[in-house]
């Protein structure tokens, strides 16, 4: 390995542009040079944004960094430049796997087994999410995906999993006061709260005009035979804002400036979502 | 208003997007009223009926986006679990549609559409 990373590393000093920087940032990755890696993953990166498996490799190392949201950053822009990355769709789904989410776990392996039917590891993992083979199998973690990233030895538990304060349903989540509301169906807030730029509770305000979208969504999906709606993201000259049903009918909305990326927005509404399921079920 | 198959500049907007792979129809939608202004949408699609709704539904998320100081809306997305429906408001007030598949690639209908909107603005 090492001898292939110097001759590596000599073909890209020697071309800058050249695709080698993939083979060698894997190399230097597995190798746990992650500092190595990340700059050589960085710099291709850079040379070639429009690349999937540029930014799957540096979404790996991202993972292997434990920096689980700029990791997802990076899958989800491979899966917008190419929709069956199977490196991205695995790396999803690990992910997800490690908040807990299985559906949509489940969901990107299954995904991924469409692109890749031949490959026995996404198989392997789509069974251990699915609780058909035992949790040490769960492969969303397997060598492919994330090898130096710590391999959960049981399914983890998803943050939002935490005990909770009985009166609050976004507690120790980022924003939780100011930038996360759930609504029921007639507008009626839950939990949560809303502040403008300026500081200003918008709470209500917000909660009455999103009154009703979560029906209209959900009809809007049925007519065009979509199955159950599941999100609606929305970028704004200011900010981006998403929305998901954590259950059938209740509406979360999730609201950041415009530097959080639309990735990761839709990660931070999935572990709130997960936050709000646990608190409904409660009361 | 009525129901137009798309002609001259609303034809050549919605080229823009329907030709993007994964796309099933585009649809200009007056953002008032929820009228289809023009279409190009596959058989089966109930334009008229979802047109409505993305009205409805735009103009609920602008005003919640506009009172939660997030700006004016340039984008949304609804996802479902088969598939997409994915809007850009014009600066005229028409709504850019697109029903799509769900592995659409959607920051490529994006870009469409907002060239779309421009052409028709």
């Amino acid at each position: 390995m090492l001898d292939e990373i110097k001759t590596l590393s000599s073909q890209l000093a020697q071309d800058p542009d050249s695709l080698v920087f993939l083979r060698l940032g894997e190399l230097l990755r597995r190798k746990g040079q992650l500092e190595a890696a990340h700059r050589v993953a960085l710099t291709g990166l850079e040379r070639h944004p429009h690349l999937a498996d540029a930014h799957d490799l540096y979404a790996r190392v991202l993972a292997d960094k434990r920096d689980y949201e700029r990791a997802f950053d990076e899958w989800d822009m491979a899966l917008r430049i190419a929709p069956s990355h199977v490196g991205a769709l695995k790396g999803l789904a690990f992910l997800y796997f490690t908040v807990g989410d299985l559906a949509q776990a489940a969901a990107h392996l299954e995904a991924a087994r469409r692109a890749a039917p031949d490959e026995p590891g996404i198989v392997q993992a789509l069974a251990a999410v699915r609780g058909d083979a035992p949790a040490t199998a769960a492969a969303p973690t397997s060598e492919e995906v994330a090898p130096v990233a710590p391999a959960p030895t049981a399914a983890p538990v998803p943050p939002a999993a935490a005990p909770l304060e009985e009166a609050r349903v976004f507690a120790g989540l980022e924003g939780a006061e100011e930038g996360l509301l759930l609504l029921d169906p007639s507008g009626r807030v839950l939990g949560g709260g809303l502040k403008d730029p300026k500081g200003r509770d918008v709470t209500d305000a917000v909660a009455a005009y999103l009154a009703g979208v979560s029906q209209e969504a959900a009809r809007t999906a049925k007519l065009l035979d979509f199955g159950a709606w599941t999100g609606v993201a929305a970028e704004g000259t200011i900010g981006h804002v998403h929305l998901t049903p954590p259950t059938g009918n209740a509406l979360l909305l999730v609201v950041r400036d415009r530097s959080v990326p639309m990735g990761r927005l839709a990660i931070l509404a999935q572990r709130a979502a997960v936050a709000a399921r646990h608190w409904l079920e409660r009361q | 208003m009525t129901i137009a198959p798309a002609e001259g500049g609303f034809a050549r907007a919605l080229d823009l997007v329907t030709r993007v792979r994964g796309v099933r129809g585009a649809m200009l939608v007056s953002g008032d009223d929820g009228l289809v202004v023009a279409e190009q949408l596959m058989e089966g699609i109930k334009g008229p009926a979802v047109a409505a709704l993305a009205a409805s539904v735009a103009r609920r998320l602008g005003r919640a986006m506009e009172t939660a100081g997030v700006g004016v809306t340039l984008f949304w997305h609804l996802q479902g679990e088969r598939g997409a429906l994915l809007v850009v408001p014009a600066p005229s007030g028409l709504l850019v549609v697109a029903v799509a598949e769900p592995e659409v690639n959607v920051g490529l209908v994006r870009l469409e559409l907002l060239r779309a909107a421009e052409g028709v603005g």
